[in-house]
């Protein structure tokens, strides 16, 4: 889904609040939180495609305005919801307030129905995909053409996993872009790498 | 509840919220909370850079650790004994050298080698690091203190993936001879990231 997650390449932000040797948690809920997500991944109360999707589900106003933590609590509890653990209104009850969840799940889908092995040094293209589900294509890279630079093992597919669609454990492939063909114009000099799924890419001959 | 109770339309704390669902977890039998403690402890004492530190220490002192360090580093944590999530599958070691820096960052989420390198810290799961750190990559490098020259190629690598990446930072020359943790208390969180050199 194109939504508010996807960052990269976005415009207007400020500084980045850089701060050498700050501790990673802040308070006790942040570790608990954490265990408890973690925890309920390891017992397959729901998998890790399932973790992200439920975050980018986030209603964008929210999304915006939450921490790193309570995104984490919000996507544990959507989804103890979604899978019948436990409802909205026992949770708002104990809570004694509202407790916000993600938005609804559009449908998800398999593996491109033609995917082709590729080597380092070839040259891909990104394809146009629009997926209304979960998906791991940042859209900065779409319809770009970048080279390969190595191949990952095979991963579950993540517009399938996050959703229980069938599909084959695919591999992923770093594709080196070049800054300037991301964005012409302005930008600052790098090559950008992107781990991308063999379902997103074709052959550019 | 003892707290004083909310207007019926507020948004209950994140403490709250946090408590209601795992209490509602616990009454149904999913055994999360007698574990939740001992895991919450696990996470900020174990999950620290230092252990990511030592890597880089060994790979500088060690060429054929180096090597094999750069060809497989799943093989190579192990072999460190730094275990890794199951879904993290494929460790690639990004190796600095004097005309080429790396960077890392997770512009969907905010993934991280965390077992290795640390847990990521707030800045680069803010939504300034990831949504800036691809477009604006020397601009956001040099406001954090670190100027790339001109001629030095910048690789910036998106975590999209459950590809997990370390940058192996390039060794300070006035460091030969030092014992490995010496060498292992140069190395930041921000070097394996590659937002500082050592």
């Amino acid at each position: 889904m194109d939504g508010i997650h996807d960052l990269g390449g976005k415009q207007g932000f400020g500084r980045v609040r850089h701060a050498p040797g700050a501790p990673a948690f802040h308070a006790a809920w942040e570790q608990r939180v954490t265990a408890l997500y973690a925890l309920a991944v390891r017992h397959g109360l729901f998998n890790m495609d399932e973790y992200r999707h439920a975050i980018e589900r986030m209603e964008p106003r929210h999304y915006m305005a939450a921490g790193y933590f309570e995104r984490t609590l919000t996507s544990l509890a959507t989804l103890c919801v979604e899978k019948g653990v436990v409802t909205l209104a026992e949770l708002e009850r104990r809570a004694g307030g509202r407790f916000p969840l993600a938005l609804p799940s559009a449908p998800g889908r398999s593996n491109a129905s033609h995917r082709e092995h590729f080597k380092a040094g070839d040259r891909v293209l990104v394809r146009q995909d629009a997926v209304p589900g979960h998906t791991r294509l940042p859209a900065y890279i779409r319809g770009k053409q970048g080279v390969v630079v190595s191949e990952s093992p095979a991963y579950p597919f993540p517009d399938a996993h996050a959703h229980g669609v069938a599909a084959e454990d695919e591999p992923t492939f770093d594709v080196r872009f070049s800054s300037a063909d991301l964005w012409p114009g302005a930008v600052d000099a790098a090559f950008v790498h992107v781990g991308v799924f063999q379902s997103y890419l074709e052959r550019v001959a | 509840m003892s707290e004083p109770s909310p207007p019926p339309n507020a948004i209950a704390s994140v403490e709250h919220r946090l408590q209601a669902i795992e209490t509602a977890l616990a009454e149904r039998g999913v055994k999360l909370a007698d574990a939740v403690e001992p895991a919450a402890h696990l996470a900020p004492e174990t999950w620290l850079s230092q252990r990511g530190a030592r890597v880089v220490a060994k790979a500088w002192t060690d060429t054929a650790f180096r090597q094999r360090l750069l060809a497989n580093g799943m093989a190579a944590m192990t072999e460190m004994g730094i275990e890794m999530p199951p879904h993290h599958r494929h460790l690639v070691v990004l190796e600095n050298t004097p005309s080429v820096h790396n960077l890392i960052c997770c512009t969907l989420c905010s993934c991280t080698a965390y077992t290795v390198i640390g847990l990521p810290p707030d800045w680069y799961k803010d939504l300034e690091y990831r949504a800036r750190v691809v477009r604006e990559s020397r601009s956001v490098l040099k406001e954090m203190g670190l100027e790339l020259a001109p001629n030095v190629e910048l690789r910036v690598w998106d975590t999209t993936a459950d590809t997990r990446y370390m940058v192996l930072p390039t060794r300070p020359p006035e460091t030969q001879g030092w014992p490995l943790d010496k060498l292992a208390a140069l190395v930041s969180q921000d070097a394996m990231i590659g937002a500082a050199r050592v």
